[in-house]
């Protein structure tokens, strides 16, 4: 072994190969190499991009926000007229995605809940009639469906003066739904006893937890909460004295009037992101429920809880460590697959963009605000959803 | 506690050969909440099954001269699917040529079959997908061995879907495996390259990538280069594609244990020797099931381009709607086209699903 060393030392090794064979030199060049190529092919696309702009005599730059949209939208949640800025035009988009965003993501979360569950009851029919559900709606692409729905409700659906009527006050036809809304001022003595409500309970669920841990007793917190949610809106509309009406659509002349309109877009949209994501957040809750052992379930059941309880106090904290991660993905998916309204007219952020970049002719601006808000959202979904996942993560000692 | 199962996946014991009574009671009506469930669901079917048979066979008519001899009854107008399924499968490929792209699809389909088979899960497969792939390509373009040459903005329909489906999915491969060695790297700038453009790609949906490379690819090519529109689509799917893969192959890498690196360093293998040799060929295999997986989701997703104007499966299927003779079969084709993809993705995913079954067991030792 000395042989081999004195060897190595003796045998002049040049400088270079002396540097080149140290990890940390070779560490460092291979990055600056990486960062020198991406650095090039950057460069090289941003000068063609510049040169082509300039060829072809498009603005830069996003002074076209403060100018006049001159398009009309077809709904929106906020004011706005084809006078109003191309900023105000795209501020509708954006909270027109989050309105189909935000509402699928609550109803495929239900939906898909309830479905994963039935793929695991014990009664056969149930799990087979869930299992077909799921495997069927998520082998067809989304846009399919979305296409299918907005063709079942704008084609197949009779016109507003014979709109089919599932329950009294819907009406179903090719303009849309219309479903009756409640209004007058009792809405916000509602609104406020139902805030108080809700501080009550969460004061009740405090004391509860720590008069439990202490002296042992159970209070049921659960029942007085929903006594107590459903107690005090009523009381504080019916105290307050003041108007609630049922706004229920009628039909006058050719479309209905009064009520709440969801468009043919809107609810094709929303019915085929809702069917669509619930198949996956079923099987999101399967595979958890799934994971948390048949052990937990016998030993719970030992020591004396209840079917109910056992669900809530021993297997749901197991399996939603192991449900939550898939299911912010599906969350984002629900965002990210809203943009597909574009292909049926409903007016989203990409279909606002879309117009304003056939009009403008700024692409790369247009593009631009297209990620930047979706990157915004999604970024957001998943801190939320990260914080929650680390409120229920296992804590390691 | 009276209830007999506390587990929500363990059933009621069954005895071997169940007489049918004894099925029924232990599997329909067990409690009283499952007696109510079955009465529920089987209402459900009672209403819903009939009308649906009706529609779809009973009342059906199956040849028809136009679409006027179709509104002429209730149910679905699967003359209508027969008229027009060349236009539907193979787009506006010339009508005596479409031999080619029917070619082309058993091609695309073998490809896929022969990679689902374990015995060829070597390096062999890649020449099979290089030499499967130019057949392919060289059968829809043609313009040698005296076949016509067709452009391929003609191109169109299932060979269309599945050209991007495959191609896409092919290029991502090699894209995404090396993003995911990227992210795992120990080189900070490396590695951060790799995260932003990972996460910025999965932070966006399909469309703005598919917007982009219509709108913005273009702009980024120097003048007088032009690119064309299904090249375009297909960088934005392998663009998108690959990030995806990365992260699937990420999760692989992550799976090896640490003794596998240890122990390649300790034999004094390089890097890129230690990667081919020792990590890739474990890390791949286990995550060859959420790989078909994403195949199956981009798949799907080559639907999108018809939001670009691709004339793929579903757009066919929207032109074969304009015919003002058959106008308002739109329910029709929309079914038959989703037929196809649950044909496609249904096998895929059982396929993948029996393969994590088998691969499991390879794994508990």
């Amino acid at each position: 072994m000395w042989l081999l060393e004195t060897f190595l030392s003796t045998r002049s090794v040049p400088l270079v190969l002396k540097i080149w064979n140290d990890p940390k030199f070779r560490a460092v060049f291979y990055q600056v190499v990486a960062v020198a190529m991406v650095g090039v092919g950057l460069w090289y696309l941003i000068s063609n991009t510049l040169h082509n702009l300039s060829v072809r005599n498009i603005a830069t730059g996003f002074d076209f926000l403060g100018r006049e949209a001159g398009f009309a939208i077809g709904e929106s949640a906020i004011q706005y007229s084809p006078a109003d800025t191309y900023r105000r035009a795209l501020s509708v988009g954006l909270l027109n995605t989050l309105r189909v965003a935000v509402i699928g993501i609550v109803l495929a979360t239900l939906l898909g809940t309830l479905i994963g569950i039935a793929r695991l009851s014990s009664n056969w029919l149930v799990a087979k009639l869930a299992s077909i559900y799921v495997e069927v709606m998520r082998n067809i692409p989304l846009l399919l469906q979305l296409f299918f729905w907005y063709a079942l409700i704008s084609e197949t659906l009779p016109g507003p003066r014979q709109a089919l009527s599932p329950m009294a006050g819907v009406f179903l036809s090719n303009r849309g739904f219309k479903i009756p809304t409640v209004q007058g001022d009792g809405l916000t003595w509602l609104a406020a006893g139902f805030f108080f409500a809700v501080v009550v309970v969460l004061v009740l669920a405090n004391w509860s937890g720590r008069r439990q841990a202490q002296t042992g007793q159970i209070f049921p917190v659960f029942k007085t909460a929903a006594l107590l949610l459903m107690a005090c809106p009523l009381a504080a509309w019916w105290l307050s004295g003041s108007s609630l009406a049922l706004d229920v659509p009628v039909l006058k002349g050719f479309n209905f009037q009064g009520g709440l309109t969801l468009s043919p877009e809107f609810a094709a949209l929303l019915i085929g992101l809702v069917i669509y994501t619930a198949a996956f957040v079923a099987e999101v809750v399967r595979s958890g429920i799934e994971s948390v052992g048949k052990g937990q379930w016998e030993a719970a059941g030992a020591i004396g809880l209840r079917r109910g309880l056992i669900l809530r106090l021993v297997v749901l904290p197991q399996a939603l460590r192991v449900i939550i991660p898939p299911m912010t993905s599906q969350y984002l998916n629900i965002t990210k697959n809203s943009s597909l309204a574009v292909a049926i007219g409903y007016p989203d952020i990409v279909s606002v963009v879309n117009t304003t970049l056939n009009q403008t002719g700024q692409a790369i601006e247009g593009i631009m605000i297209i990620m930047g808000a979706y990157l915004t959202v999604s970024l957001t979904i998943s801190v939320i959803m990260n914080r929650y996942n680390a409120r229920m993560a296992l804590v390691e000692r | 506690m009276s209830e007999p199962t506390l587990s929500p996946t363990a059933r009621a014991p069954v005895a071997a050969n169940p007489t049918p009574l004894v099925w029924v009671k232990t599997q329909l009506f067990s409690t009283p909440v499952n007696a109510l469930l079955t009465i529920l669901s089987v209402w459900l079917l009672i209403m819903a099954v009939p009308v649906l048979l009706d529609w779809a066979f009973l009342q059906a008519k199956y040849s028809a001269q136009s679409g006027q001899a179709c509104r002429e009854v209730e149910g679905a107008c699967w003359a209508f699917i027969a008229e027009k399924h060349r236009l539907i499968l193979f787009g506006t490929y010339p009508y005596e040529q479409q031999w080619r792209p029917l070619v082309s699809v058993f091609l695309l389909v073998a490809l896929v079959l022969l990679s689902a088979w374990r015995r060829l899960w070597t390096i062999w497969l890649f020449p099979i997908w290089i030499v499967g792939l130019s057949a392919v390509a060289f059968l829809m373009w043609g313009g040698v061995f005296g076949l016509p040459y067709v452009e391929n903005s003609l191109w169109g329909g299932l060979p269309l879907t599945l050209i991007l489906a495959t191609f896409g999915v092919a290029l991502a491969f090699p894209l995404g495996v090396i993003l995911a060695l990227g992210r795992r790297s120990e080189l900070p700038a490396i590695k951060t390259m790799c995260v932003v453009y990972i996460e910025l790609i999965r932070g966006v949906p399909l469309i703005s990538l598919l917007f982009m490379s219509s709108v913005m690819l273009p702009l980024f090519l120097p003048e007088g280069v032009t690119i064309d529109k299904l090249l375009r689509a297909l960088v934005a799917i392998v663009l998108f594609a690959a990030a995806y893969v990365a992260e699937t192959v990420r999760g692989g890498l992550q799976a090896i244990s640490k003794g596998q690196y240890e122990g390649a360093d300790s034999l004094g293998l390089s890097y890129w020797q230690k990667t081919r040799l020792i990590i890739l060929p474990q890390a791949l295999k286990i995550v060859i099931a959420p790989l078909v997986g994403i195949f199956i989701s981009m798949f799907k997703d080559t639907s999108l381009v018809v939001i670009i104007g691709i004339f793929d499966l579903t757009l066919a299927a929207k032109a074969a709607l304009t015919d003002p003779a058959w106008q308002g079969f739109s329910v029709e084709v929309y079914v038959f086209i989703a037929a196809i993809y649950f044909i496609f993705c249904y096998s895929m995913s059982k396929y993948s699903q029996a393969l994590e079954k088998r691969l499991a067991v390879g794994q508990q030792h």
